[in-house]
Parts: structure tokens; C-alpha cells; sequence
């Protein structure tokens, strides 16, 4: 399995604090995924062989969990949250101008492979609704009219 | 006009000048209350918690004290914390405030609940996508195990526990306690049985567990400061302590204030601190407890008979904030988060929203919810798209009938009382629908399908 | 025992048991999907939702609170309870056909069939389909479903004997349990979450475990079907006949399915004593042997074919002519090898017995492959483990003491005696198949197998377990107890031809100690163990399986 020797370091240290091995699986899937940008079928065997697990204990989790994709995404992961306090705020007309302006179509990435457009359930700010998580950065307060400008700042870096 | 907020919780978090370092909390006091805890007996710790008939502050309300009084030390089997940081509750934000701006007021908690309850090792499950927060709580915890809070002997007690930061990866449902505890196993997050699995007695590995929310666990640190005699005059009998409520929806100042129970009321939050509605404007609905408490209808009167005895005759306005009187008007103050909706909002959409969250977080495990939540999401999808039958409402509250209580986990409830609530009480709307009449009710009518502010 | 009250009646049920249990032997059925006796409880499809109350103590005296009629209070539980997480305690009460219950039953089966794909037409699990038999027991009776079903992946090969449709799937996780609990073999999982939630291995590896069959048996509805067996018979023209499966000493109990002379399915038996509720996939494939290309049909002299009766005659005259030696069977049944027995002591000659032994699998195939080694013993054919290799026999042949051999189900030449030593003599081949002995024999006298008999197996545990008839042997074949009986009477110069398994039974009651106090039509479903003890001595081969301990050795 070829990873790079810092994650692997990381595996390491990581398996033997918990009390048994299975438990280390979560962590052992975000560690690889953050490295490789997903799990593939080579990633389950190897964590599968490492933990003393059976593949299909781990294949079980991918499609349970959906922070764990088993296909790779765009370059910056855009997720607007759809869920009840953001919604009243205007998240669904925020997708639906976000799909134009970065055009990539929702729960889908882009042609391009820059972006990949989600819309996820509660992301847990609903103060500063409406919230979209770009990789790892909320961005709070995100209103239908600032969705061109927003764009243009998820387009930065690109 | 409401009382000013008073922060014990919130207390330094958004002050100027304030960091999530441990020379900064230590600066203010920090890590003193542990000290003081190492020095105490740790039965007297757990009687001091009972006494401050502090409750759950995660949804459930559950009195933390009596929860700690369960956990079956005769097994001889090693006993685990988990801090339930899986803030997931639609309209809930306050943990994330503790965990980003003071994680060591919940280390420290933690470590004097460890120490209390006699733990061998503890968790923090948090959100997977608080990558963040993760790593504000990995980093604290180094600072504190430096300074010999956490892990190997701690403060030279003898004492020793340390604690894992885990994150989730965007399941809900994980943060149901035995679900919780399924995924730090490394399973499926399916929920357990009660009988057998009650945390306390068969957690994780079939060990007595502790599982605690955010709120709950930084409100221990300041049971042990003050006392649980002197934490119970906070707030008022069994709804003791201060809670952070989050508002959010349509006010035009959202966010989160922490009150003592019982000192403010759902007017004056809404429209002294919270700035009000939009101007033309008038409430309609309120759901106060987080997206799985029953909704509140804002022109209804509320009367009936408080625990003790007492009587009230409410205006929606006149509800105080607290767990017990909340339930007496029929729904529950959950995890504290409160969504207010005003009346150019279409409860079928509303309603629509919230069972499309439900049916897509259900884990799958037993056969109501599983079955009961997908199709009352079809439903009120099929409604909202001009397709509404006359006899949608009575079937959505049927099918709602037939999920309550009838699940593994709470989570049947949590998907059954929103569409058992919208449905009873805003009956008309949902009757209307069938009738083609797709405007609702009120003067700015902004709920349609390409404005702004359409939940389709 | 604790008492517990289910549906106003007192019952004495043991502590601890769970509802469901307790209500079968208060003579209620209880539906449930998910629970099976033999599996962990998962608690998951929520049919076996009961009201549950226990009787209210007082708190200092502990004795239990009556109201004015002195019937218990109960308090009851406000929210329904499984009956199969449910333990029997003193003092509890349970409803099963309240208003509560019948509403949860009604509930269930809604949801259960709302993304139940419309299949009973061309489903093999019609005619024993729980979901049938419970909707129409505790349904609603109509549906309130107009949207859309669940659309899933319709017809997975789960492995070599195994198809799944996912649609059909009501998520009870019966096979997950079976496998990861009875057979160790942790291949099965579900993936997706909700409604859309799948069965499924990981991609590459099969569910081809020697059991993967029990979990089509356990499967409540079609999504787990049988590829052998698919599409074949609809089960309501099937009819049912008890028997042992003749793979192994265990001695599985099993149900053979048949329809007009023809063999289905097998599947297995209830036997708590044996195999509980399972049996290996390679011990159902066994009856595909009745309809063998290689069968033996005919009565045969030198290769052509003549009638029974004249192939018996000529079978006693050659055996009559000299020296004879024995070669049986532990295939053979407890009353064909008393047969035999009485055969060799009126015709004399030296009994030779194989044994066949290979690796057992711990959990129901042992490493005795043969169903009735034991019963060679308590007949008086052999009096300790039968060896490998016939080369001692051969050795009598080199010799020229051996004129004639009868060779009763095994193959000798593969025993270890040569093509010359069997020219040396005359061999008289009973069999139900071919083989290279039978194809060198004198005579060849075909047989028939256990699916087309009646009898008994005795098991590595000393059990005498009864088989039925299930299908006619094929036409003009006797079955082995006429056979053998002729065989005797010609050569006791009688013509007497009658025979019957209670006429054997009378006699071997009579003879062998071990038989005195049993009832051949008597006997229990499970059984009966029998007297071991004058066989104490002897190291039985068998490892441990699912319920046989090994003597020390």
C-alpha cells in the first residue's frame, strides 16, 4: 500500500491507543482518504489486514458514512447545507446559483475536476446561516445574492 | 424586557483578547476546580452532581447524576467516558462555540467526571466535519497532558486516564449514545437494544460507559467549583443550571445565549435579545428543542398543570425556557435549539425539509424507521411538487403513530413528532394542498418556488 | 421456573426465557422475522412487539399489591416491548393480541411491504413465506402505498449455490448472524444506509462456505434462494419425509422434499441433540445420486441382465460352493447389518469391514464418513474399528482360501486388492452404484439408496435415529431387507419370503442387549441414545463436532 511515510507514522501511533483493533478503523479511513482523496478497494484490504478484520467489515463503513467516498472528488469539495435553519435562509436558490456559477452539477464534480457541489444535511452553524463547508472551511452567512462573489473565492486557488 | 444573559459556560469564549490556549484558560483560573476534584473522594464528586440535579444537555434531558449512578462497577470491567461532541441536531450550535473557543473547560470537565466515575480511558467522538475543531482539541489536550491534567498520573494523584479525540464521518445517528458507541467500536453506527445494552452496564466492549454531552460535562467543572447544592439554585427546581439556547431561522439577530432554566422567557428571547422578526412579519411557528421536538404553533393558547401542581395559561410568548415547561406545552426543549418560523413560511415545505433529513440519516437497522421515514419523506415531497392528496394528512399522521415508540432507538420519535406535530397542528395547510393551493397563508407571501427564500 | 401471565393465562416457563419462547409453549405464536433460537438477538425487525407489564410489590414487604378482586396490580410498560429481548421474570405479564399489539403488528407489516417488490408469482419462498403467512395473520389487509418502491439489484450471485434478490430483502440479518456466528465465516455485511441499505459480500469473495445454504433456509423470505433449486417446484406439491443424511456419523437430520417419484430438495431437520437446524450444503447435494448416470439398475449374472429371482437363486448356489468372505458396509442400515450378521454365521466365512476417514469440520460433518459404522458393532459384524485396507483379505485370497466374496457398497480394488486376486474369486456385488468392483463381479444384485428405504442409522453418539421412504427405488429393485432375507431363506432351504423392518426389530430385541427396551415405531423424533458401554474401549476417530465431545484419548 503506498503511502507516504508520514501517514504511515501516523497509523502507527494511532491503532495501539485503542483498547481493541477494529476501533481504529474510522480513524485508519480518514487518515487514508486524506492522503489519497478516497478509498479504493486496495485501501479496504489493506486496512482490513492491518486491523485483522474481515474486507467486508470495512467495505460495510464506506457507504455508511458520508464523509467516506469511494471515488475521487474535485479539487475544492463544496458543501452547502440544506437542513431547516439554512434553508429558511435561502440555501436552495444558494445551490441552485452555485451549480451555475461553478458549473458543476449538484452531487456531482465538475468536468473541469475543480469542484465537486454537495448538499449536505446540518454542517451545526445555523446561527450564521446559510453556511457552506469548502475542504475544510466554514464559510458563514452565505446569502442567494453573495453567491457570485462567493464563487469567485472558491474559484481562487484552483 | 428580558434579563441580561448569564454566562458560566460562555463565560471567556467570545471575550476580547481570549484564546483556546491553555496559558490563557490557565490565566483565568483554569484547572484549578481539577485540582481541587483530585482531593476529593470520588463518591463525594458523583454525590455533588446528583445534588445539582444538573440534566443531559445533548436532547434526551436525562439527570446526569442519576445516569452516573447506574454504571455497574461489580462487572470489575474497566470503565470508559465518551464526550458526545456529534453535534448534529438541526439548529444546534452551541458545542461547537465551547469546542473552538474554550476546549479546556471541557477537558477539564471531562477529567473530573474520569476521575469521578472512575474511568479507565476517555473519548471525545467529534463531528467528522469539524476538522478543526479536531485539531483545537488534539492540541489543547497535548498543552494539558504537558502539564500533567491529562493522562499519566494526574496533578500527582495516582490518578491516571487519557483521552482520545475521534472523529466521526457525517452519520447522525452516531450521535444516539449506543450508536455512538457501535461506531468508536469500528461498526456500522446500528443502536443497541435496551435491554440489554444500557450504556451504563454494557457500552463499549460490553464495558460500563459513560456517555455525556459537550454542555453536560463543562457544566460538572462548575458543579464541583460552586457546589451542587449552591449550582441547584441556578434555574429552578429539576430544571437547574444555565443552558445555552441556539436561535435560529427567521429573527434578524440569530445565534446562541446562555440563560439560567427558567429566566426567560421564548418572547423575550425572540424579540428583546434576538432582535425580532422581519419587519411586516408575524410568528407562526416555533420548534424549540432542535429539528426532532414537536413544533409549537405561535397563535395557540397553552394551558395545563406543571409538575408541582401550579397552573398556567400561556401565549406562545409567555413559555419559559426550560426543560419541564416546554414539555408541558407538548413538545421538548431537547439540545436547546430554537427555529422560528414566520408566517410567509409553507409548513408542508417546512415539514418536507425536515422528513428529507430523517430519511436520509435513518441508519437502516430496524423496519419502522427505516421503512416509515423514506416513505414520509415521499410523501411530503410528492406534496410539495402539486401532487397532494386529501387524505395525505391523516396518512402522514398515521404513519408517524406507527414509528413512535415503536423503534430501537429514539430516533423513531425524533422522525415521528415533526410530522405528528406539523401535521395536527397546521391541519389546514396540509388539507389545502390537496385543494391545489400551493400560496400559503399571509400577507408577504415570499414561499415560492423561485424566490429567495423557497425551501424547495 | 417463574410464573409469567400471557394473555390472562399463568404459565411456568424457565427464567430467563425469552417471550417468544414462552408464548409458544403457552400455545400462542408470537411473529417475528429477525429472532431465530439458534442465533443472537438482534432485535431489529420489530415484529414480536408485545405489551409488557410486571405485577407491582410493595416496596417493604415485597409482597405483591391486589386490588379489590385480589388479582395482581400490573403496571404496564407504556411503550411496547420485544418479545425477543424480553427475559421471563416472576411476575411479568404479557399481552400478545391487545389493541397495542395488534396495532404494532399491523404497523410492521405495512412497513415491511411497502418496498416489497410484487414477486409471489415467481417467487420460490410462495407457499412458505413468512410474509405471507404474517400479513395474512396480522396485516392491515390493503395498502396505503402510492409512491414509488425502493429499486434494487435483483439477482446477485452470492456465491456457487447462493442467489440473492436485494429487493426482496427485509434487512433481518439472519445470514450476517449465521456466518459470523455458527460457520465463522464473516462474509456477508450490509452496505448503503436506510432504506437502501443492501446485502452484499466484498466484491471478489463469495459466500461459498460449506453452509451457505442454511442461510436460505433461515432467510423468512425470497431475497436468499437456493440456485439449485430455483424456479424448479412450487413447495405446496412437495411432500415431506423424515431422514438422516448419509454424509457423516453425525447422523443430520433432514426433510427430503419430492414430488412424484422425484427428488427436490433436502433441507435439514430440528434436532437439538444433533444439528440443531443446520446441515452442510454437500451432505443436500447427496440425493442428486438417486438419478446417477452411473446407478445400477439391473440385476446382472456375467453382464446380462436376469430376473431377481433367479439372480438370488444363483447368488446362493454360488455362495454355497465354498469359502465365502464378507466385505459390508457402514452404509448399510442397523437391520440390513443384522441381516448380514445372520448370513455370515449360517454360511461361515470371515467379515472384512473398511473404514473411511477423512478430515471432519468441526462443525457437522465428522471425520467418519460413513452413516452407521456403530451399528456394524452393536450387530456383532465387527468388534473394533475397521482398518484401512483389505490387504489381510487379500492375503486369504493369494492363499486359496477365499472361493467366493460378496461385496456389499464398497469398491475393493480401491481397498488395496489387486486385479489378479479378485479373478482368484467369484464376487457377488450388492450395490447401488457402479464400480470397478461391480463391473468385475459374478453378480451384481443393484440396491437401494437411504432416500428409497426405510430404516435406522446409528450416529456417533450412540443415537438410533429412524429414516423414511421418501421416493420408489427405481423399478424391479428390491429393497436390501428382501434381498438379504431370500438370500437366507434359500440357502435355510425354506421358501419363506416374508419380511418386514417390525419382524427385524422383534428378533434383534430379542438378540442384542442394546435394542431391549427400544421402540422402533415408538421412537422420539430426537431419538434414542443408546448403551455405549461395552464399547468403552474402543478409540472412536470422530473429532469434536457441533454436539459431540471426544472421549479423552
Amino acid at each position: 500500500m503506498d503511502l507516504t511515510k508520514e501517514t504511515l507514522e501516523k497509523i502507527e501511533k494511532l491503532v495501539p491507543r485503542y483498547p481493541t483493533k477494529r476501533s481504529a478503523v474510522l480513524p485508519l479511513l480518514h487518515l487514508v482518504q486524506e492522503e489519497k482523496g478516497h478509498i479504493s478497494n486496495e485501501t479496504i484490504e489493506w486496512i482490513a489486514q492491518k486491523l485483522e478484520l474481515e474486507p467486508i467489515n470495512v467495505y460495510e463503513l464506506i457507504s455508511f458514512y458520508p464523509m467516506l467516498r469511494d471515488k475521487p472528488i474535485g479539487k475544492k469539495h463544496v458543501k452547502v447545507c440544506r437542513t431547516l435553519s439554512c434553508a429558511l435562509k435561502g440555501s436552495y436558490k444558494l445551490c441552485k446559483k452555485l451549480e451555475k456559477e461553478l458549473n458543476c452539477e449538484v452531487g456531482k464534480t465538475s468536468e473541469d475536476g475543480n469542484f465537486t457541489l454537495e448538499f449536505v444535511e446540518c454542517i451545526a452553524s445555523c446561527g450564521t446561516a446559510p453556511v457552506v463547508q469548502v475542504n475544510e472551511e466554514l464559510h458563514e452567512g452565505v446569502i442567494p445574492d453573495k453567491a457570485g462573489e462567493f464563487a469567485q473565492k472558491v474559484r481562487e486557488g484552483v | 424586557m428580558a434579563a441580561p444573559e448569564t454566562k458560566i459556560i460562555l463565560k471567556h469564549a467570545d471575550n476580547e483578547g481570549y484564546d483556546n490556549s491553555i496559558d490563557c484558560y490557565m490565566k483565568h483560573g483554569g484547572y484549578e476546580v481539577l485540582k481541587k476534584a483530585l482531593k476529593s473522594k470520588p463518591e463525594d464528586l458523583v454525590q455533588e452532581v446528583i445534588d445539582s440535579q444538573v440534566r443531559g444537555r445533548g436532547g434526551a434531558g436525562f439527570p446526569a447524576g442519576t445516569k452516573w449512578k447506574f454504571i455497574d462497577y461489580k462487572s470489575g470491567k474497566p470503565v470508559y467516558l465518551i464526550c458526545n461532541a456529534d453535534e448534529s441536531e438541526p439548529g444546534t450550535f452551541k458545542d461547537r462555540q465551547i469546542m473552538y473557543k474554550d476546549p479546556h473547560q471541557l477537558i477539564e470537565g471531562m477529567m473530573i467526571t474520569a476521575f469521578a466515575t472512575k474511568c479507565k480511558l476517555a473519548f471525545i467522538y467529534i463531528r467528522g466535519e469539524m476538522f478543526n475543531g479536531a485539531r483545537i482539541l488534539e492540541r489543547a489536550i497535548a498543552e494539558a497532558r504537558e502539564k500533567g491534567f491529562v493522562g499519566d498520573n494526574i496533578g500527582g494523584s495516582g490518578y491516571s486516564c487519557d483521552i482520545i479525540v475521534h472523529r466521526g464521518a457525517g452519520a447522525y445517528i452516531c450521535g444516539e449514545e449506543t450508536g455512538l458507541i457501535a461506531s468508536l467500536e469500528g461498526r456500522r453506527a446500528y443502536p443497541k437494544i435496551k435491554p440489554p445494552y444500557f450504556p451504563a452496564v454494557m457500552g463499549l466492549y460490553d464495558c460500563p460507559t459513560i456517555v455525556n454531552n459537550v454542555e453536560t460535562l463543562c457544566h460538572v467543572k462548575h458543579i464541583v467549583d460552586i457546589g451542587g447544592k449552591e449550582f441547584a439554585k441556578i434555574g429552578t427546581p429539576n430544571n437547574t443550571g444555565t443552558r445555552i439556547w441556539c436561535v435560529s431561522g427567521d429573527v434578524q439577530k440569530p445565534g446562541y445565549f446562555e440563560y439560567p432554566c427558567g429566566a426567560i422567557t421564548l418572547g423575550e428571547l425572540i424579540y428583546d435579545v434576538c432582535g425580532g422578526l422581519y419587519p411586516g412579519r408575524a410568528l407562526k411557528a416555533v420548534i424549540p428543542g432542535g429539528s426532532s421536538a414537536k413544533v409549537l404553533r405561535a397563535d395557540e393558547r397553552y394551558q395545563g398543570k406543571l409538575r408541582d401542581g401550579t397552573e398556567f395559561d400561556w401565549s406562545i410568548n409567555d413559555v419559559p425556557l426550560d426543560f419541564d415547561s416546554i414539555a408541558a406545552c407538548g413538545s421538548m426543549s431537547g439540545s436547546g435549539a430554537i427555529m422560528i418560523m414566520d408566517d410567509t413560511r409553507d409548513m408542508v415545505e417546512a415539514l418536507a425539509n425536515i422528513n428529507s433529513f430523517y430519511a436520509h440519516e435513518s441508519c437502516g437497522q430496524c423496519t419502522p424507521c427505516r421503512e416509515g421515514s423514506l416513505w414520509m419523506k415521499k410523501i411530503t415531497n410528492r406534496m410539495i411538487h402539486g401532487k397532494a392528496r386529501k387524505e395525505d394528512a391523516d396518512l402522514l399522521y398515521e404513519i408517524s403513530k406507527q414509528i413512535e415508540g415503536r423503534t430501537i432507538c429514539a430516533f423513531g420519535e425524533a422522525c415521528a413528532w415533526p410530522t405528528m406535530s406539523f401535521v395536527s397542528k397546521f391541519k389546514e395547510e396540509f388539507e389545502a394542498k390537496a385543494e391545489g393551493d400551493d400560496a400559503p397563508k399571509g400577507e408577504a407571501s415570499q414561499s415560492k418556488k423561485d424566490s429567495d427564500y423557497s425551501l424547495i | 421456573m417463574v410464573t409469567v401471565n400471557i394473555d390472562g393465562k399463568d404459565i411456568q416457563v424457565p427464567k430467563g426465557m425469552n417471550i417468544i419462547e414462552a408464548a409458544k409453549l403457552a400455545g400462542k405464536e408470537i411473529p417475528h422475522y429477525c429472532y431465530h433460537e439458534k442465533l443472537s438477538i438482534a432485535g431489529n425487525c420489530r415484529m414480536c412487539l408485545i405489551e409488557m407489564g410486571m405485577v407491582q410489590k410493595d416496596r417493604e414487604t415485597g409482597k405483591v399489591i391486589t386490588d379489590d378482586e385480589g388479582k395482581p396490580q400490573v403496571r404496564w410498560m407504556p411503550k411496547p416491548a420485544i418479545g425477543c429481548g424480553t427475559n421471563a421474570s416472576d411476575g411479568m405479564h404479557i399481552k400478545t393480541n391487545s389493541e397495542t399489539a395488534k396495532n404494532c403488528q399491523n404497523g410492521v407489516m405495512e412497513f415491511l411491504l411497502i418496498n416489497h417488490p410484487l414477486d409471489c408469482p415467481i417467487c420460490d419462498q410462495a407457499g412458505e413465506c413468512r410474509l405471507q403467512e404474517f400479513a395474512t395473520d396480522y396485516g392491515r389487509g390493503y395498502s396505503r402505498f402510492v409512491e414509488k418502491k425502493v429499486v434494487k439489484p435483483k439477482r446477485t450471485v452470492l456465491g456457487p449455490r447462493v442467489t440473492l434478490d436485494d429487493e426482496r430483502c427485509i434487512l433481518c440479518s439472519r445470514c450476517i448472524r449465521f456466518c459470523k456466528e455458527i460457520v465463522d465465516d464473516d462474509v456477508l455485511g450490509f452496505v448503503d444506509r436506510g432504506s437502501y441499505s443492501t446485502l452484499t459480500c466484498y466484491p471478489g469473495k463469495k459466500l461459498e462456505n460449506n453452509y451457505s445454504l442454511n442461510t436460505v433456509d433461515i432467510c423468512p423470505v425470497g431475497a436468499l434462494t437456493s440456485t439449485d433449486f430455483r424456479f424448479k417446484m412450487r413447495v405446496w406439491f412437495l411432500k415431506r419425509t423424515k431422514s438422516i443424511c448419509t454424509e457423516s456419523s453425525v447422523g443430520v437430520n433432514t426433510t427430503v422434499f419430492s414430488r412424484e417419484g422425484q427428488i427436490y430438495r433436502i433441507t435439514p431437520r430440528q434436532n437439538d441433540e444433533v444439528n440443531d437446524t443446520w446441515m452442510s450444503d454437500s451432505g443436500r447435494a447427496l440425493y442428486k445420486e438417486v438419478e446417477a448416470e452411473n446407478r445400477l439398475r439391473r440385476f446382472q449374472c456375467k453382464g446380462s441382465s436376469i430376473s431377481s429371482s433367479e439372480a438370488l437363486i444363483r447368488f446362493k448356489e454360488i455362495v454355497a460352493t465354498g469359502e465365502t468372505a464378507y466385505v459390508g458396509s457402514s452404509h448399510m442400515s442397523v437391520e440390513e447389518q443384522y441381516l448380514l450378521k445372520k448370513l455370515t454365521e449360517l454360511h461361515k466365512g470371515p467379515v472384512y469391514w473398511l473404514q473411511h476417514i477423512e478430515e471432519g469440520d468441526g462443525l457437522l460433518i465428522s471425520s467418519d464418513r460413513t452413516p452407521n459404522m456403530r451399528g456394524a458393532l452393536l450387530t456383532g459384524l465387527i468388534d473394533n474399528l475397521p482398518g484401512d485396507d483389505l490387504k489381510a483379505l487379500g492375503q486369504k485370497i493369494d492363499a486359496g482360501d477365499i472361493k467366493n466374496l460378496v461385496v456389499y457398497h464398497e469398491d475393493v480394488l480401491k481397498a488395496g486388492l489387486t486385479e489378479e486376486q479378485i479373478k482368484k474369486v467369484n464376487v457377488l456385488y450388492l450395490g447401488t452404484h457402479v464400480n470397478e468392483t461391480s463391473k468385475r463381479a459374478l453378480i451384481e444384485i443393484p440396491t437401494l439408496t437411504a432416500f428409497e428405504k426405510s430404516g435406522s442409522f446409528i450416529n456417533q453418539q450412540f443415537r438410533l435415529q429412524k429414516f423414511s421412504q421418501a421416493i420408489p427405488g427405481p423399478a424391479g429393485i428390491l429393497p436390501d431387507i428382501n434381498v438379504l432375507t431370500r438370500i437366507i431363506t434359500l440357502l435355510m432351504g425354506s421358501d419363506d419370503t416374508v419380511t418386514s423392518l417390525d419382524l427385524i426389530w422383534q428378533r434383534m430385541k430379542e438378540e442384542i442387549k442394546e435394542f431391549s427396551e427400544v421402540s422402533f415405531r415408538g421412537m422420539p423424533e430426537t431419538g434414542v441414545l443408546l448403551d455405549k458401554s461395552r464399547f468403552e474401549h474402543i478409540k472412536f476417530p470422530e473429532g469434536k463436532t457441533l454436539h459431540y465431545e471426544p472421549k479423552n484419548r
